[in-house]
């Protein structure tokens, strides 16, 4: 092996980076579940985006009586405060976004790093690491956010950092396991033979073939951070200053709006969360699908099972 | 690796995570909350209150004193005591467990049966449509914020049903004559449907797709070909050959799950007001009670470590072919 071995032998991952990337790129055109996620955040990603030349005034301005049911000036109508509920989902749309995009980038980044140096390093490092994740993982996530959520103050970094700080788990194991199988292929080793050092290795080797399954896995993590975060905010302890669609749900409840009949104020923002939650989920699952093929079968994820036939376990062995 | 040495691993593995969660929870409301006094917001909370308070829980100490003060309590089962009421937490938390665990348990009861049924109708008749509208209304459920399902509950279904919405009993039950046992109970229940149809709602999605891909597995299986070259009915095929192979790993995820369920009950019982562990917390979160919080925050740490422990050793005791 090392006889063959040239610098330019450490070069071809890079076909193999491409057809992983070109095979991601094919399944999840092919997945009708990924294209309807997709279209879905895209969608939602667009009004965040473009939310500020969307709305001529702060959402909040009182423009109606209080909980004006749906009519012709305003399209879903008034919230308990008397402003329109759509201008105050679309400027909920970027707070929620943010908060679901930032803290999963978090998570993401402590999780890739904790698995990447578990995987990569074994040893002691691993043992260290994973008994971190082992007590991290026991620990209920919910009570746990609210108790630092309440101990820390309402902001809204403060929300997205304990998230983030939440959810790194099982990310780590994923790419621990990810890592650990990418560290042992030949051309890992090669590069290590002609002298590559851990940085190299790490940054040019094992990250690229790991950062797509990062990624799903960052997608699923964004429905899990805007889910906490109408959580938080549900209980009092959102960043008071802000509106988000955890915040419109809150407010719907504290201002009575069951007495009040106002459908149309607790029903909006609960199905954008539901929907832009779905979107991320499919995406996500259909991405982990792609790159896992492992997975496929026996997996929890909602895709329609090939009929197996009943021989044919006996073939395949 | 014996069996003994299994079930000792774990609970050394228990043992220890509690002791992790212990100092968690010391360190997270001792030294991070900065004083927990100063924070407090109650009508009799003057400065003079505050510093006897401070002196009182030991706040003046060093953080090593109070961390060995709080250790010595515990294992008294000494939780402190309430900063508003002045009562133990053990008193002020007990009835709210008391009212939970009847919920919790009739909502997982919902989940377990409905996710049951879902998952071996989909397994059964994979590939069709009743697959796809079991499984993507499974989906549909998971992603919705529970406190917001049990807002569509009050809003759509309490109505129809005639179920209250609110509370755990009838204030005008009992006023007008003496309410007999069964009334009490039947009241109960009533109070007790809604709460626990939403969170079983919300979980049932989760075990529909398990109780799918473990079915699908099984009757994938040599012994349910030969079932069904004998000529059993597909009930017989299903029921008794197929799921109860399937139930095993379906025993371990309830057992498992349980430990979240009851933290994820907190926004459901908000929303109904339902006096639970829940309601405590948010109570306590409103109110600045620290050691309510902190002795609700190791309760529900506790039980979770305990349903995984349970979990665990449940796996063990069903399927010994587990090693590690």
């Amino acid at each position: 092996m090392s006889a063959t071995a040239n610098p330019a032998a450490v070069e071809d991952v890079q076909p193999a980076i491409e057809s992983r990337k070109g095979l991601l790129r094919r399944e999840l055109l092919r997945n009708p579940q990924a294209i309807f996620g997709l279209t879905i955040l895209g969608i939602f990603v667009l009004i965040a985006l473009l939310s500020p030349v969307l709305l001529s005034q702060d959402p909040k301005t009182k423009v109606g009586s209080v909980f004006e049911p749906p009519g012709s000036a305003h399209v879903l109508g008034t919230d308990g405060g008397g402003a329109d509920m759509l201008a105050l989902l679309v400027g909920g749309a970027p707070v929620s976004l943010i908060v679901g995009f930032a803290a999963a980038a978090v998570s993401a980044l402590i999780g890739g790093a904790v698995g990447l140096l578990s995987g990569f390093f074994g040893g002691k490092t691993d043992v260290a690491l994973m008994r971190l994740t082992d007590y991290v993982i026991v620990i209920p996530d919910v009570p746990l956010m609210i108790v630092v959520a309440a101990l820390f103050g309402r902001s809204l970094t403060n929300i997205i950092l304990i998230i983030g700080a939440i959810y790194w788990t099982t990310t780590a194991r994923l790419i621990r396991a990810q890592v650990k199988s990418v560290r042992e292929r030949v051309y890992v080793k090669r590069a290590r033979a002609l002298g590559a050092g851990n940085t190299r290795l790490i940054g040019r080797h094992i990250l690229p073939q790991v950062a797509p399954l990062l990624i799903a896995n960052t997608v699923l993590l964004v429905a899990y951070a805007i889910f906490a975060e109408t959580f938080i905010t549900f209980l009092g302890l959102g960043d008071p200053s802000l509106v988000s669609w955890g915040r419109l749900i809150e407010n719907a409840f504290t201002d009575d709006a069951i007495l009040n009949n106002a459908w149309w104020a607790i029903v909006t923002p609960g199905l954008c969360v539901t929907i832009v939650i779905l979107g991320c989920t499919m995406t996500g699952q259909a991405m982990e699908d792609a790159l896992n093929p492992r997975l496929r079968v026996g997996h929890l994820s909602v895709k329609r099972f090939r009929l197996r036939p009943l021989a044919g376990r006996l073939d395949s062995e | 690796m014996t069996g003994f040495d299994y079930v000792g691993k774990r609970v050394l593995f228990a043992a220890l995570t509690v002791f992790v969660a212990i100092t968690l929870n010391f360190v997270l409301f001792r030294t991070l909350s900065g004083d927990a006094l100063s924070a407090l917001r109650c009508r009799q909370c003057t400065a003079q209150f505050k510093e006897y308070q401070r002196h009182e829980l030991g706040l003046d100490k060093s953080k090593w004193v109070q961390y060995r003060m709080y250790l010595a309590d515990l294992s008294h089962g000494n939780l402190g005591k309430s900063l508003r009421s002045e009562q133990s937490v053990t008193n002020e938390l007990w009835p709210s467990i008391k009212n939970t665990i009847p919920m919790v348990a009739l909502g997982t009861f919902f989940s377990i049966v409905l996710g049951i049924i879902v998952g071996v109708i989909t397994a059964w008749r994979r590939g069709t449509f009743v697959d796809r509208a079991g499984l993507y209304s499974g989906l549909g459920f998971y992603s919705m914020p529970p406190q917001w399902l049990g807002l569509l509950m009050v809003l759509f279904v309490a109505g129809a049903l005639g179920l209250p919405t609110s509370g755990i009993k009838d204030p005008t039950l009992g006023i007008l004559g003496d309410a007999s046992t069964w009334d009490v109970l039947v009241d109960r229940l009533r109070h007790m449907v809604l709460p626990a149809l939403t969170l079983g709602l919300v979980l049932y999605g989760e075990y529909a797709l398990i109780v799918r891909s473990s079915m699908l597995e099984t009757l994938g299986e040599d012994y349910v070909l030969t079932a069904r070259a004998k000529g059993l009915s597909n009930w017989a095929i299903v029921w008794r050959h197929g799921l109860r192979n399937a139930l095993l790993p379906i025993v371990t995820l309830v057992a498992l799950s349980l430990g979240y369920v009851i933290a994820g009950t907190i926004t459901i019982e908000y929303v109904f007001s339902y006096p639970g562990v829940g309601l405590a917390v948010v109570e306590a979160i409103d109110q600045r009670d620290y050691p309510i919080l902190q002795g609700a925050f190791l309760l529900l740490t506790l039980s979770v470590i305990v349903f995984n422990l349970v979990a665990d050793l449940l796996y063990f005791k069903l399927d010994p072919r587990v090693q590690t």
